[in-house]
């Protein structure tokens, strides 16, 4: 048996209300609202987010191959995987690699990691994340959100929902379109894509999978589909003649459509509510289409994410439609009279990788005090040379006390610095993000996420900042 | 403790200082050259007389040559030592030290910054190369981390908190405006200082020193030759120096209420001085007002106030120009500005008017013992001086 033993996901705290860009651009509305990557998130930093809590059940040193599906990868030539890698402590011993040029590439990740998972043993990551990039006034804008989903796929015990079939489906055609150089992507007139690709292309690899796995339609629990242009998996639905409760939410009004990271998505916002075996068609269609039925088994019972999609629709703060365009550089400001942020240098980032990307700090062994960043010598007992690694990204702490900076350079003045105090023990003076800067207080509960300081000479920064618990 | 001192073993002979403030027609070297001849000049010497030189500067300048060129410093020894904030009364320490031990007669301490040359608004500090995770907070964002913890700790409700502040500040300027060489000599209503728009919360603008330029030089001999070069010297009855182990941003067990350097630097001060009670033995002081909440929690850690109570002596006055313990009658970094380098030497040469009474309408009635303290780097990571002088032997 193949199949998903665990997975996390991600939704950025800020929305986008549509009303809000409506507004100012004296365009339409669409209803609802769209989830934002704040201004020092990008695919990988949520990518990271996602992975840290899918590999948490299994335990990163298992993991043996990454795959990292984005269709706006932050480096052009450079790992991404290696990034998302670093953040999850995953081990150095393992296969990584992006899969980008497609929002398809989500559910690709996720079918090469199991047929990895299935091969070779060890079990495999799949990370799906999109920082979709609309033009303002465009459909994508408003239809598209960010987010991030996390899926370890292993063969054996521990599956919580199992791969029964898949079929997968490629052909030529011109839709959307992006240059590398380009920031807002092109589409052809939609009526072409949609009679033409989307919805005979969705069929035929929905068709294909319920028949290697003789499941008909109405055995279905829940029919997950995705499409560049929603009307595709409606008119398949249709097709297919499924009942409303076998079709769940599209997360259109909470989320937005998120680009490679949507089927996962949807898929882990459905798992927490299904029951052991009931069968699940998972299917998306763009630049080609791949389904999936899923069987959930006994095990999914036990399987709680760390932060469910439900709670992180919830959990959520507004940004205004000026924030966002000055967040995604739409909209040019003004350099504040400080120098910019130096970029960081590649030796002493080598030199600290668990520290920079894992948040690995150390532990004394001779007196027992967790201390951050790791030191060579206790800060307690000042023992010299006898510390042992010990990570913190998963801790919560205590703010201690905090800054409100409003000098400092940033995307989103002004920066709020917090010393936190972990449960524990351990300190660490860091940034906090997520939060509102007037509410801020002595003793609220912080968590740690990995997030991209800032980009310098193009160079992203990636490190780790506090964040009021979700 | 360690440290010995050196009481009573050197005087300061000669001092200079520029004024402080947005020299845009001077650089360091010109600003460098003037403290350097006013020193001289009121010693009696010339550059050719001095056998020394220690020069403190953060960044407007890197090795001797930094003053050997302007002044053309006849082939003797210039070092460049930098302490962060605390540059100036480095310098200032390690003259005093040489001419101590007799390696010198003669030597000067001589201080500058040159920092409205930058471009940008407030100090900026280049890295070196690193990994990209210390946090980059400016200096009023970091030291505004005591503000919330002293209030908290101590029970003062915000507005009163920022009231204490406010008045700091308002002293400050207050004195400032009695001093011809100040950035800013003009006294600031309490409400402006209050509503001025914030830097880092609860910090406003007016909580914050003066970006500055300047430079300021001392002129030290042993203090047995005092005399042949000035009727009335000052004399060094202490001078320490401490650099903590930077436990504050990795221990729980720091607060936000103190600075342990400046606790162990003052200690150690005290005892080379034989001061057994700072609160009535100081007669003044120059202190590190980098930042209000800075000096309110000196006063505490410098042993003026009880833990927890300088918030109240503040409010009383008490280190007001007519209070019984005047602190920066000079007008602070406040005031008088902040440029990093000649800052420590800025303080003592406040020292030197003050205890030859020729500090003019801010002099403080017939003062004995005066302190200065600066302090360079952040809550909980720092290093920290502090002196005493006097105008008498023994």
């Amino acid at each position: 048996m193949t199949g998903i033993v665990s997975y996390g996901s991600y939704i950025p705290y800020r929305r986008l209300k549509r009303a809000a860009i409506a507004e100012v651009l004296g365009v339409a509305a669409t209803k609802g609202e769209r989830a934002v990557a704040s201004f020092d998130e990008d695919s990988v930093s949520m990518a990271a987010e996602a992975a840290r809590d899918a590999v948490r059940a299994v335990g990163a040193e298992q993991i043996r191959t990454l795959l990292f599906a984005t269709s706006t990868p932050p480096y052009a030539e450079k790992l991404n995987a290696a990034i998302v890698a670093a953040a999850a402590r995953l081990p150095i011993e393992s296969r990584a690699a992006d899969l980008t040029g497609s929002v398809r590439a989500g559910l690709s990740a996720l079918l090469q990691a199991a047929d990895a998972a299935a091969g070779g043993g060890a079990p495999a990551l799949a990370v799906m994340s999109d920082c979709r990039l609309g033009a303002p006034e465009g459909r994508l804008e408003q239809a598209s959100g960010d987010g991030a989903a996390a899926f370890v796929l292993a063969a054996g015990e521990g599956v919580i929902a199992e791969i029964v079939a898949s079929a997968s489906f490629t052909r030529e055609f011109l839709d959307t379109w992006r240059m590398p150089e380009e920031r807002f992507g092109h589409s052809w007139e939609e009526r072409f894509a949609l009679t033409q690709a989307y919805v005979p292309l969705l069929g035929k690899a929905i068709q294909s999978v319920l028949e290697k796995s003789g499941v008909a339609p109405a055995a279905l629990a829940r029919v997950i589909l995705d499409a560049p242009n929603p009307r595709a998996a409606e008119e398949v639905a249709r097709g297919m003649k499924l009942g409303p409760a076998q079709l769940g939410d599209t997360l259109a009004l909470t989320v937005g459509q998120a680009g490679a990271a949507h089927p996962g998505l949807m898929l882990t916002a459905a798992l927490p509510s299904l029951k052991p075996g009931d069968l699940v068609l998972l299917a998306a269609v763009a630049d080609g289409a791949d389904a999936l039925v899923l069987r959930v088994t006994p095990a999914a019972a036990k399987f709680r994410p760390a932060h469910s999609v439900g709670r992180m629709i919830e959990s959520k703060g507004d940004v205004s439609y000026g924030n966002y365009l000055k967040w995604r550089q739409i909209l040019p400001t003004e350099p504040p009279r400080r120098p910019d942020p130096e970029r960081p240098a590649a030796p002493p980032m080598m030199r600290s990788e668990k520290w920079k990307f894992g948040l690995v700090g150390s532990r004394c062994t001779a007196c027992g005090t967790p201390q951050l960043p790791p030191q060579l010598v206790c800060v307690k007992c000042r023992t010299r040379g006898k510390m042992e690694a010990y990570p913190f990204a998963d801790r919560t702490g205590r703010i201690a006390t905090y800054a409100v900076d409003r000098l400092a350079y940033s995307l989103n003045p002004p920066t709020v610095n917090a010393v936190v105090d972990y449960d524990g023990g351990g300190r660490f003076l860091c940034e906090m993000t997520d939060c509102e800067p007037d509410r801020v207080a002595i003793g609220d509960e912080v968590e740690m996420t990995f997030r991209r300081l800032f980009t310098a000479d193009g160079v992203h920064n990636y490190f780790w900042k506090a964040r009021p618990k979700r | 403790m360690a440290s010995k001192g050196i009481r009573d073993r050197v005087a300061i002979v000669g001092m200079g200082c520029t004024k402080f403030g947005e020299h845009w027609d001077k650089g360091a070297e010109d600003l460098l050259v003037d403290a350097a001849y006013q020193a001289c000049e009121s010693a009696g010497l010339t550059p050719d007389d001095i056998d020394a030189y220690w020069l403190g500067t953060m960044g407007s300048g890197i090795s001797g040559l930094t003053l050997s060129e302007p002044l053309k410093i006849q082939y003797k020894p210039v070092t460049r030592v930098e302490n962060m904030c605390a540059t100036g009364s480095e310098a200032l320490r390690q003259a005093c030290y040489a001419v101590a031990c007799g390696a010198f007669d003669v030597a000067m301490a001589i201080g500058v910054e040159k920092l409205k040359d930058s471009g940008f608004s407030g100090l900026v500090v280049t890295n070196p190369p690193n990994d990209g995770t210390p946090a980059a907070m400016t200096p009023p964002a970091l030291f505004s981390l005591l503000a919330p913890a002293y209030f908290k700790k101590y029970g003062l409700d915000p507005d009163k908190g920022k009231d204490v502040l406010s008045r700091i500040a308002w002293k400050n300027h207050r004195n400032g405006a009695r001093n011809p060489k100040a950035q800013f000599q003009k006294e600031v209503p309490i409400e402006t200082i209050k509503n001025s728009p914030k830097i880092a919360d609860p910090l406003g603008i007016m909580d914050c020193s003066g970006v500055s330029d300047g430079s300021a030089a001392a002129i030290v001999v042993r203090a047995e030759d005092a005399h042949k070069y000035c009727k009335n010297p000052i004399f060094i009855k202490a001078l320490s120096f401490v650099a903590g182990p930077a436990e504050g941003p990795l221990s729980p067990e720091y607060d936000f209420t103190s600075f342990p350097e400046v606790v162990a630097s003052a200690r150690d001060a005290y005892a080379q001085a034989g001061i057994s009670n700072a609160r009535e033995q100081i007669s003044l002081a120059e202190v590190h007002d980098c930042f209000t909440p800075t000096e309110l929690v000196l006063y505490e850690d410098l042993g003026f106030s009880p833990r927890g109570t300088a918030w109240q002596d503040v409010i009383d006055g008490f280190f007001d120009l007519e209070g019984r313990l005047p602190v920066n009658p000079d007008g602070g970094l406040k005031s008088f500005g902040h440029p990093i380098g000649a800052s420590g030497l800025r303080m003592m040469y406040e020292m030197w008017l003050q205890l030859r009474g020729e500090a003019g309408q801010r002099q403080v009635s017939n003062p004995k013992l005066g302190l200065t303290h600066n302090l360079g780097g952040q809550p909980g990571r720092c290093v920290s001086f502090v002196s005493v002088v006097g105008n008498s032997m023994g």
